[in-house]
């Protein structure tokens, strides 16, 4: 072992009081800032799950249209408008060919077609007015997971039904519908059927559960008035719901139907993400920087008491680097003890939360291990003591050794 | 037998030095020696006169003066600092009035740590080597105890016995025998002799125990900064 570090050991196991108290910094403040950060995390793991219940990473559809003037010119002419929407129809023609293109991306894992429609419930004189989704149900549930919020019924037996109909749970309760009740299901083209309840979910979201059900899409065209080529949005996931933003932007060329990425249609949830992980990061980034402060504190007044040696090892061929070299690793070595601890304190920490039961949709409280921030907790925790103990032992590779041994 | 052409170990050309603080004045003024190979060089001088300003500037850990100083044929002067640490490390060794032990570690450890630094030799090779030291010295018994655990007289031929153990060519003392009983005053003087003659080593030590620097081979007297 090389002599600076032997010497750097010596002072840590010498000083053994001073060694705890500036690892003990370092464990609290890395255990609040990984803890905080899996919490934000977690958090944002949760939202993004909420999302995802309804969204998939792109969708196609078609956008509304506005009136343009026809003269283009306006340096001439000052054109006042009235803009109007054009479109007369919502549906994508010819969508087999468009899905077959869009699944041929190689960047798209998956992709469906759906018939979005308004319907009414109807049981007696009450009626629900609500939102059908015409799918393949097998196919939907590829893509969205919903076979879990299923309290009843099964997806396959819509599958296999072009009568059958999945509802929410509050549509059933309020019309009092059970499993393989009939309901009439009216739409606004006037089309009347009455279907069969073959399942009924939960999905804990009261809007969708008031409101929401899901046919095949045979019967939604049915509704619709509209042949088998009758599509209104293609749904599309990606490898990396990240840059979904960008997936859009590459598929948007091979369709003149608009490609929407689900930031874009939930800016607002996600800014509300990013304010909160954006404050807690600042906040437990100060407690780190604070943690670290007391590593520099503490060697500061170490290099204090210790001038006289460090002028001696000057004299006898310690050249400034060696100097460095020495602090900077007692600086580290108590940087790496807390650092550490203060991942287990907050693993500890992390776990005991994980087990608590929120119950309602959430569950358990949304906080998990991620390993990407323990490593950067740990990178994070030795950096700001490297820096913290830089400084000091920069001063002490300063001293001039004449000036204390002549004393 | 010595050959008779003296080898020079180092020298100064016109050596001075200025101190600003409080008022601007010459510590040393054109100051031009040699010393030579086995040499037991002394200065004396009055209280204020430089010596130790001198010394200081010899062990080229003071680098703020005009003129040259050069040592076993090389030029030191405007060398940087991690080159001057070296030259340290390998040829001078130090001992000074105030014994200056490293705290927390042994005896043994304070006399290993100049040669740990250097690297010349292997762990076990410098641990025989610091146990010879020590036993030159007669504290071969106390080489596991703390350092701060010895006498003032034992803590300085710790000193010495880590001041010499990278064979040095230069070992310098400020006033090495100046906290010292008569006792212990001359059995330092003695090893140093025996440092000159036996092996060739070269002792350059500020003293004001004129005895001390009567017995010694040559005897360079500062008065103002300047040799007289
Ligand atoms: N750092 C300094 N700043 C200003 N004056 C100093 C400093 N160090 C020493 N002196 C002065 O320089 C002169 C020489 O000091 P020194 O070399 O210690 O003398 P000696 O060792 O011969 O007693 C003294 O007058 C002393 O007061
Ligand atoms: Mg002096």
């Amino acid at each position: 072992m090389n002599i600076d570090y032997d010497i750097a050991l010596t002072h840590i196991i010498t000083r053994k009081k001073q060694t705890l108290i500036a690892s003990l910094g370092v464990t609290i403040g890395v255990a609040i800032y990984l803890f905080m950060n899996s919490l934000s995390a977690g958090f944002t793991k949760y939202s993004r799950d909420e999302i995802f219940k309804n969204n998939a990473h792109l969708k196609v559809f078609k956008d509304d249209e506005y009136c343009k003037p026809l003269n283009k010119d306006t340096s001439t002419l000052n054109i006042i408008v009235n803009p109007q929407i054009t479109t007369t129809t919502k549906n994508i023609i010819n969508p087999n060919n468009l899905l077959t293109q869009i699944k041929q991306q190689n960047f798209i894992t998956n992709a469906i077609a759906q018939v979005d429609l308004t319907v009414f419930y109807n049981m007696g004189k009450t009626q629900i007015k609500g939102s059908s989704s015409g799918v393949n149900i097998l196919e939907y549930n590829a893509m969205f997971n919903n076979e879990k919020y299923l309290v009843g019924g099964s997806l396959s037996a819509l599958q296999s039904n072009l009568n059958g109909i999945i509802i929410g749970k509050g549509i059933a309760e309020k019309l009092s519908l059970k499993l393989n009740s009939n309901v009439t299901i009216s739409s606004s083209y006037g089309v009347v059927k009455v279907l069969r309840v073959v399942g009924i979910f939960e999905s804990g979201n009261g809007f969708n559960d008031n409101s929401k059900s899901f046919i095949n899409i045979a019967t939604a065209q049915q509704f619709l008035k509209e042949g088998p080529a009758y599509i209104t949005t293609i749904y599309a996931n990606t490898l990396n719901a990240d840059i979904a933003d960008t997936y859009a932007q590459q598929l948007q060329p091979i369709t003149n139907y608009k490609v929407e990425d689900w930031k874009t249609t939930n800016a607002d949830l996600l800014a509300g993400d990013k304010t909160r992980n954006a404050m807690m990061g600042a906040i437990s980034l100060s407690i780190l920087f604070i943690a670290a402060f007391g590593i520099y504190n503490i060697l500061s007044s170490t290099i204090v008491q210790k001038i006289n040696d460090i002028a001696i090892l000057k004299a006898i061929g310690f050249s400034g680097k060696d100097v460095i070299r020495i602090f900077v690793s007692e600086a580290l070595i108590m940087g790496l003890i807390g650092t550490l601890f203060g991942l287990v304190f907050a693993s500890v920490l992390i776990t005991l939360m994980a087990n608590i039961y929120m119950g309602g949709p959430v569950g358990y409280f949304p906080i998990y291990f991620k390993a990407d921030l323990f490593i950067q907790s740990f990178i994070l925790g030795m950096l700001l003591t490297l820096f913290a103990g830089y400084f000091p032992a920069r001063k002490a590779a300063n001293v001039d050794p004449v000036s204390i041994l002549r004393k | 037998m010595q050959s008779n052409t003296k080898q020079l170990v180092l020298s100064t050309n016109k050596l001075s030095k200025y101190f600003y603080d409080p008022v601007k004045f010459k510590v040393l003024e054109e100051v031009s020696f040699n010393a030579y190979k086995g040499e037991f060089l002394t200065l004396v001088g009055k209280s204020g006169s430089g010596k130790s300003t001198l010394l200081y500037c010899l062990s080229t850990m003071d680098t703020d003066y005009n003129g040259e100083l050069t040592i076993l044929e090389q030029k030191v002067t405007g060398k940087n600092q991690t080159q001057l640490a070296h030259i340290r490390n390998e040829h001078i060794g130090f001992v000074f009035q105030f014994h200056y032990l490293l705290p927390e570690f042994t005896c043994l450890k304070n006399v290993m740590i100049p040669a740990l630094k250097l690297g010349k030799y292997s762990k076990q090779e410098i641990e025989e080597r610091a146990y010879h030291k020590l036993e030159i010295l007669g504290l071969k018994d106390q080489a596991l105890k703390p350092a701060s655990k010895l006498s003032g007289g034992q803590q300085q031929r710790i000193a010495i016995a880590r001041a010499l153990i990278n064979d040095p060519a230069i070992i310098m003392g400020d006033e090495p025998t100046g906290n010292l009983d008569s006792k212990n005053s001359e059995n330092v003087f003695d090893i140093f002799k025996q440092l000159t003659q036996e092996f060739n080593q070269t002792i350059i030590a500020v003293t004001h125990d004129l005895d001390f620097a009567k017995a010694s081979d040559r005897t360079i007297e500062l008065a103002d900064g300047r040799i007289i």
